[in-house]
């Protein structure tokens, strides 16, 4: 190997992980300096540099008086209760519509597809106008199933990915299946459906935490505080804490756990199915 | 009994139970709530959104038919015409936010130890909650907190530094910036997908036919992540057009010059309750919306017109490359 051969190899390793590290500090800079500053006490966060760290690492005290004074334990059964819904609902709907139109060949199926592929293109808030007079009708305003069956309604990327997963189910089985007298119900519940647990995982966690951090229709449909989500929650944070924000990060990274979790135990889950959902949607 | 069945032109007992009702009954079964909630909550406010935009009206009460008076006002109104130019920040923004995706993704493919802890931490700030990042930016860009200590470091004098949130003259660069942080990663983790979705045996052959990286890169990965690629161009610019987090939850509900198009339009419609003249916007919007899509796939066919020609003779080129891989590997 010559000198510049040497050269440019290490020129290379070097601007690879410059890059990388570079970009990753960058992506991690916001988040840790709340890190920091949650863990901080009063006096230590009125009198320090905000990225000076903190002299106890292990004083959750903030994260106490946000979880109690912020209202975040009722937010969380709140989120809870509605991710819980909404998750198997649209997985439900997503899986049985994706079945229909992919095991079926019926009049209207192309239609179907395409109805369901436009409403992709129309962005949820520009309608929001329409929306709310239509929920406010319904009397869905300020009540829990308001919001979920109306969370339920607008999911297509999911049954994008439960489509594409049918597609590699041989239909050779539902056919022995059905020559053995079962209905159609019963392959899709006891033999189609074990067969998505892929899918049905990937879906469930994108809809999850698609759900989890949504703010804006429950900022519109759970105006009432106890109805309150984990965003709203998060949102009316300036209310009682004003500029605290040693106690206002703890806030954020409170509501930012549970998503870390879920995305370090699926981290490949998730990748795989936004790539199944961006190449078909 | 089964003879009087048979006797009859048609039996409906007899038919829900041969495979086409079945079929039928389960095809019904199965669609009716999906398609009842897409009609519901995604046509039905589509419809009417055209109609109040033509009204003048409230929630609860309407004034009368303006035709189009409403759409007239749309652009008539300076505030309302000046916070679409907005959207061209984001634009700007979004191209960026492509292009240091595509880069990242490639130099993902090579490889990196501990490769899925860097991949894992550009990705995560997509899964966080809206209203967080706003804190976490208000925080960030608050006078000597983060950004500005970060900068000081670096040996830039704070005296230098600007407002970021509040200096008219860079403040919607830095709430592009908060998006471009929250979706990078994102973009990049779809571009590996497809990058890695290429057969690793076309590099093998095109490496013993002496193709160099650039011609790999370009014959090969190139035509594989086109689609994909194209795909977020066009979602990205339908994304500025609407865009509404970074100014609604960080800028304070869009103060100091920053309130884009959807600020505007929910402020229109949740603060003055003009709904009428809310859904003329949000239709505007959407004629926008369609006809930048449309431009889009028109303009890439004509660009891409000789790059879809160079792409069979690569794909013949690649198929007889594979050929002569296993002969050789037959040999």
């Amino acid at each position: 190997m010559t000198a510049v051969q040497a050269f440019k190899k290490y020129l290379w390793i070097f601007i690879k992980y410059f890059s990388v590290i570079f970009f990753s500090f960058v992506a991690l800079l916001p988040i840790v300096s709340c890190v920091i500053t949650a863990l901080k006490t009063k006096t230590e966060y009125e009198n320090t540099n905000v990225m000076t760290p903190p002299q106890n690492w292990f004083n959750f005290e903030n994260f106490v008086t946000a979880f109690r004074d912020g209202g975040m334990g009722k937010a969380f059964l709140n989120s809870a209760l509605i991710v819980i819904c909404v998750v198997v609902g649209s997985v439900l709907i997503g899986s049985m519509i994706a079945y229909v139109l992919n095991r079926f060949k019926f009049p209207g199926n192309g239609l179907i597809r395409s109805l369901f592929l436009f409403a992709t293109l129309l962005p949820g808030i520009a309608m929001q106008v329409a929306t709310y007079q239509l929920m406010f009708q319904l009397k869905f305003i300020d009540t829990l199933y308001g919001y979920i069956i109306l969370s339920m309604g607008t999911d297509v990327i999911s049954i994008y990915v439960f489509i594409q997963f049918f597609e590699n189910i041989s239909v050779s089985l539902d056919e022995s299946a059905y020559m053995d007298g079962a209905s159609y119900f019963t392959i899709f519940y006891r033999i189609l459906f074990p067969l998505l647990k892929p899918a049905i995982v990937t879906c469930a966690i994108l809809k999850g935490v698609g759900i989890y951090n949504e703010y804006y229709n429950a900022m519109l449909y759970l105006t009432k505080p106890d109805l309150k989500t984990v965003s709203l929650a998060l949102y009316t944070f300036t209310g009682p804490f004003g500029n605290q924000y040693n106690l206002i990060c703890a806030g954020v990274i409170m509501t930012l756990l549970p998503a870390l979790i879920l995305f370090i135990a699926f981290q490949n889950q998730i990748y795989s199915g936004l790539t199944a959902g961006a190449v078909k949607g | 009994m089964t003879k009087t069945q048979t006797k009859k032109p048609f039996n409906f007992q007899r038919w829900l139970k041969s495979r086409q009702g079945q079929q039928t009954i389960i095809i019904v079964l199965f669609s009716i709530i999906p398609l009842a909630l897409l009609f519901v909550f995604t046509y039905y406010p589509f419809a009417e959104m055209f109609k109040f935009s033509f009204y003048d009206r409230s929630y609860t009460r309407v004034k009368g038919f303006v035709g189009l008076d409403n759409y007239v006002d749309v652009f008539k109104k300076k505030d309302l015409f000046r916070s679409l130019f907005l959207s061209v920040y984001y634009m700007a923004g979004a191209v960026f936010q492509l292009a240091l995706a595509l880069y990242l993704a490639t130099i993902f493919c090579f490889k990196i130890k501990g490769g899925n802890f860097f991949k894992g931490c550009m990705f995560f700030p997509f899964l966080i909650n809206g209203i967080a990042i706003g804190f976490i930016f208000k925080f960030f860009y608050t006078r000597g907190f983060v950004l500005d200590t970060v900068l000081g470091w670096l040996g830039v004098d704070m005296e230098s530094l600007p407002y970021w949130l509040r200096d008219q003259s860079i403040n919607n660069w830095s709430l592009v910036a908060t998006s471009v942080w929250k979706y990078f990663g994102q973009n990049m983790v779809l571009f590996i997908g497809a990058m890695m979705s290429v057969d690793a045996s076309l590099y093998e052959a095109a490496d013993l036919d002496g193709a160099n990286k650039w011609q790999q890169f370009k014959y090969i990965m190139l035509p594989s992540i086109k689609t994909i690629v194209m795909l977020n161009l066009i979602m990205s610019i339908t994304g500025s057009l609407s865009a509404f987090e970074p100014a609604y939850v960080i800028a304070s509900k869009g103060a100091n010059g920053t309130a884009t198009y959807f600020v505007k339009m929910h402020e229109v419609a949740h603060t003055s309750q003009k709904i009428g003249q809310a859904s003329a916007m949000a239709v505007v919007l959407l004629l926008i919306i369609f006809a930048a899509t449309i431009l889009q796939k028109l303009f890439f066919k004509y660009v891409f017109k000789s790059g879809e020609d160079e792409d069979r003779g690569a794909a013949a080129r690649r198929e007889r490359q594979i050929a002569k891989l296993n002969a050789r590997k037959g040999a």
